[in-house]
């Protein structure tokens, strides 16, 4: 058996213009992960290795005998992502190499059955970068929920009846929880900001350690929105503040996108059909409407995204806004 | 040169011998020992590789099968519910036909809790893809596990080296340790042809549609017939280079002229083969060890048996609701061949109950019925039980 | 063949008494097996180890039934039922006891042989293991296996000033039992 050594510099050469992911694959029209996904193998290069959990992702781009990837894949089960990230890791350890692991899952496998795997590799401080892509419920098999499933949002496990009005628990706050981990980088991004987007890929590929991005991505069966609205579906959840993006390192906030004029929750879910229920001739319709906006100011309030002063946006207050306001200040 | 080495020790330094670069593992008796032991072989620079301490054997078998797709020899081990916890991953790993060496310390599947050694949690995931072996001594078992990484990475099957918790783990007795030497002129640099390699990408674990699937099991269940070839030569050269052979398939001792044949595997067969000399009135009888339980030697053990007119099958597990493991895969292969012995299936010593010397001669009067004994737990008492439980 | 049950609690090496024994049968270049059997592992469980000592290999794994010789490194051990069964007759049972043999004979109506381990150990060693001394003091009584054996198993397990502790510690302990006087026990049942 023969092996080849390319240095990075010739990986990018024989691919100046790199493509992780190929088009062909069998995404649905629109699908928020699969933008993600490209943006994330653009920005990380060629010199990666992908530990991919079950999910749609995987179940797309690898129709045997066809694979989208133009990178080492590999996928094994839903909930072990982060633990096959971590013997790749060890492995180019031990081999001395210097090739990149990346994990990739959706909000099911990272949120719940694959939470532990996930903890494990963060607390052992592997050289990963475990990507969540985040459509907010089990969207492959057929839109039940998970905990990233929004408060009040109908799936098919938590539809909207005469005793209930969608999810009743709130979204899992994973992110402060991976924080918690004291890992050297962590942050939210949304695929309705891209250029963000690949500036925290680049950072956290940057970091010689365990990083964690969660990537709100969109889906267009799942959420119920005409598959062209995307990203602006997507640019309404963080102009409400009810995705807020933010960076924490070692567990502390260090920056965070700022909103001019935050949105009123409405505009957002009402694009929605998942929460149509919210906006029916119904009074639990409006108490579930105040519980979500509670939420986002909730949000707007402990990440600092409107700063201290009268007009949030002027040059100090931006600034502390970037710092993650005064509190952390 | 010889030396007295309880089980575990002796299986970490077998491990180290193959220059292993991942290992991976989570604590559950009665594996743990094996465990500590290579901890302790890299914290004094001893051993070299990767130790990912992980938070539960599902990741204890998924960093190794990352490590092992990426280009890395691995190694994990574990015991009954931990075996079960990671039974989706071993079916994974062998589906994946990716080339890895465990150890499965047998030990009782709960409920009830049992910490003792019996060999369900090995039976349990007998479907799964693996090639399992099973060890009578721990001079076997260091010796297998060895040969294991030769078979594993030449046929792309994962290895499951199965070993008795306690009886063999815990066990000090005399073991001749290989040199490194030798072991590395039998073991090449791991070298798996669809490691994972930024240089030449490929995608492993891809979806395969109902027009894919048939083929790509029909290709693991040839793979795991052929291996039986491998799974000899490896004895074969190993047995060149220490002058120790395990058997191969099937071990066969005792008076070869007997026409009742007791078959069973792992450490009970060190047991009866002193239960042997100890009864000489209650044989003659063949000692057959059944050292590969997959793939299933059947050419050989119908081969070994031809002339028998008995064959005691003693097995340390069961399927509940059914019977023997390993005496309805013995029926079977057995099934339409002419001149059959008589099959009395019995399972014991589960749970860790003690198999005596004396188990022999009572097996052999057992087994002089007018009728063959389909299955039994031969050594239950049913006075500890209620009369509508019997 | 001989066999020896070891009885004692979780946490006074037991099993590493029965190691250190099974390792000195080696070096006087005997074929030997040393084992424990389990219940829940914690501090203060009772645990037993068995072990064989012969001449010719043997491969039987099955428990000690009918021990030659028990070792008792508790002597609240001998209340528990079961922990003399099986002795064979004439069998010698070594207990770490600061009673005398008669006081013992009284309470249990067997007879057995005492030395205070605990204090031996504590003297030498400055904790109170007893495995060592009762080894060394076994060794002495039935002489199947020579002390300097002992010291080479015990050099397996410790090394500088705490081998050197443990060499002082099996002197004091054979000086404690009268020598040899094990060798006859009757063991019909061992090849």
């Amino acid at each position: 058996m023969t092996t080849e050594t390319i240095s990075i510099t010739d990986l990018r050469r024989t691919q100046p213009r790199f493509s992780g992911i190929e088009s062909g694959h069998r995404a649905c029209l629109g699908c928020g992960q699969a933008l993600a996904a490209r943006l994330v193998t653009e920005s990380a290069g060629p010199d990666v290795m992908i530990a991919n959990a079950t999910g749609c992702l995987e179940v797309f781009t690898t129709p045997w005998p066809e694979s989208a990837w133009r990178l080492p894949w590999m996928h094994s089960l839903f909930e072990n992502a982060g633990a096959i990230a971590s013997g790749m890791e060890a492995a180019m350890k031990a081999q001395g190499k210097h090739t990149k692991v990346i994990a990739m899952g959706g909000d099911g496998s990272t949120f719940d059955i694959g939470f532990q795997a996930l903890s494990g590799m963060l607390e052992r401080n592997h050289n990963v970068l475990y990507v969540c892509y985040d459509n907010e419920a089990y969207m492959n098999t057929g839109i039940q929920r998970s905990s990233s499933t929004p408060h009040a949002a109908s799936t098919t496990t938590s539809p909207v009846g005469k005793e209930r009005m969608g999810k009743r628990h709130l979204k899992k706050d994973i992110i402060t929880i991976i924080a918690a981990h004291h890992v050297a980088y962590a942050a939210t991004a949304s695929v309705a900001y891209p250029s963000d987007l690949r500036k925290k890929v680049r950072r956290a590929m940057a970091v010689e350690g365990a990083t964690f991005l969660q990537i709100h991505s969109p889906c267009p069966l799942g959420w119920g929105y005409n598959d062209a609205l995307g990203i602006e579906v997507a640019r309404l959840a963080v102009q409400t503040g009810l995705f807020p993006l933010i960076e924490l390192e070692r567990g502390e906030l260090t920056g965070a996108m700022p909103l001019r004029h935050p949105t009123p929750v409405s505009a957002y879910l009402k694009m929605q059909q998942r929460f149509s229920h919210l906006f029916k001739d119904d009074p639990r319709a409006l108490e579930e409407l105040e519980h979500l906006q509670a939420i986002a100011n909730h949000n707007i309030e402990i990440y600092r995204l409107r700063g201290d002063g009268i007009d949030a946006l002027d040059s100090e207050g931006s600034d502390t806004v970037r710092r993650g306001g005064s509190r952390w200040a | 040169m010889p030396q007295m080495l309880e089980g575990s020790m002796a299986l970490a330094r077998a491990i180290a011998l193959c220059r292993p670069q991942v290992v991976a593992a989570y604590p559950i008796t009665p594996q743990t020992h094996i465990v500590e032991n290579i901890s302790k072989l890299v914290a004094d620079g001893k051993l070299h590789c990767e130790l990912v301490s992980v938070e539960s054997e599902f990741s204890a078998a998924s960093v190794a099968l990352g490590a092992a797709a990426a280009g890395s020899r691995a190694y994990t081990a574990s015991s009954s519910q931990g075996i079960l916890l990671m039974s989706e991953v071993l079916y994974n790993i062998a589906g994946l036909r990716v080339p890895l060496v465990m150890t499965c310390a047998n030990r009782a599947v709960g409920a009830p809790l049992s910490i003792w050694n019996d060999q369900q949690d090995s039976m349990a995931v007998r479907d799964a893809g693996w090639i399992q072996i099973y060890c009578a001594d721990n001079q076997e078992a260091v010796d297998a596990t060895i040969q294991a990484y030769r078979i594993a990475e030449r046929t792309e099957l994962p290895v499951m080296i199965c070993v008795d918790g306690f009886v063999l783990t815990h066990t000090m007795e005399q073991i001749e340790m290989p040199s490194q030497e030798q072991v590395d002129g039998f073991l090449p640099p791991y070298c798996f042809a669809r490691a994972l390699n930024s240089a030449k990408p490929i995608s492993i674990g891809t979806l395969v549609s109902p027009d894919f699937f048939s083929e790509v099991r029909h290709s693991h269940h040839q793979a795991l017939l052929n291996a039986k070839a491998e799974i000899v030569s490896a004895d074969e050269d190993w047995a060149k280079v220490s002058g120790r052979a395990g058997g191969g398939l099937l071990g066969v001792e005792g008076d070869p002229g007997a026409k009742v044949g007791l078959l069973s595997l792992g450490s009970v067969i060190g047991t009866l083969r002193d239960a042997l000399n100890e009864y000489p009135e209650a044989g003659p009888a063949k000692l057959i060890k059944l050292r590969t339980f997959r793939p299933f030697p059947t050419e050989a053990l119908l081969e070994t048996c031809a002339g028998l007119t008995d064959l005691i099958v003693l097995e340390r597990a069961l399927s509940p609701g059914s019977g023997g493991i390993i005496g309805t895969e013995v029926r079977a292969a057995f099934a339409g061949v002419a001149d059959a012995p008589r099959i009395h299936n019995f399972a014991v010593g589960l749970g860790g109950r003690d198999i005596p010397l004396n188990i022999f001669p009572r097996l052999m009067e057992a087994a002089k019925t007018a009728s063959p004994i389909p299955f039994a737990i031969f050594d239950v008492n049913l006075e500890k039980l209620p009369e509508s439980e019997r | 063949m001989i066999e020896i049950r070891i009885h004692g609690r979780g946490g006074q090496g037991n099993v590493a008494a029965a190691y250190i024994l099974a390792s000195a049968a080696f070096e006087d270049s005997r074929f030997s097996q040393a084992f424990p059997s389990f219940g829940a592992e914690r501090r203060g469980a009772p645990v037993t180890a068995f072990v064989r000592i012969a001449d010719k290999p043997f491969s039987r794994r099955c428990q000690v039934i009918h021990p030659g010789y028990l070792i008792i490194q508790d002597e609240a051990l001998l209340h528990v039922p079961g922990v003399t069964d099986g002795l064979l007759p004439g069998g010698g049972i070594l207990v770490n006891s600061t009673r005398s043999s008669a006081e013992l004979k009284e309470m249990t109506g067997l007879d057995m042989i005492a030395i205070p381990a605990n204090a031996l150990a504590k003297k030498i060693l400055g904790r109170p293991v007893p495995n060592t001394a009762l080894l060394a003091a076994f060794l002495t009584l039935t002489g199947m296996v020579s002390l300097d054996a002992l010291v080479k198993g015990l050099g397996q397990r410790f090394k500088g000033e705490v081998l050197e502790r443990n060499t002082r510690l099996v002197n004091e302990a054979a000086k404690m039992v009268p020598v040899g006087i094990w060798k006859e026990a009757n063991h019909a049942a061992n090849a």
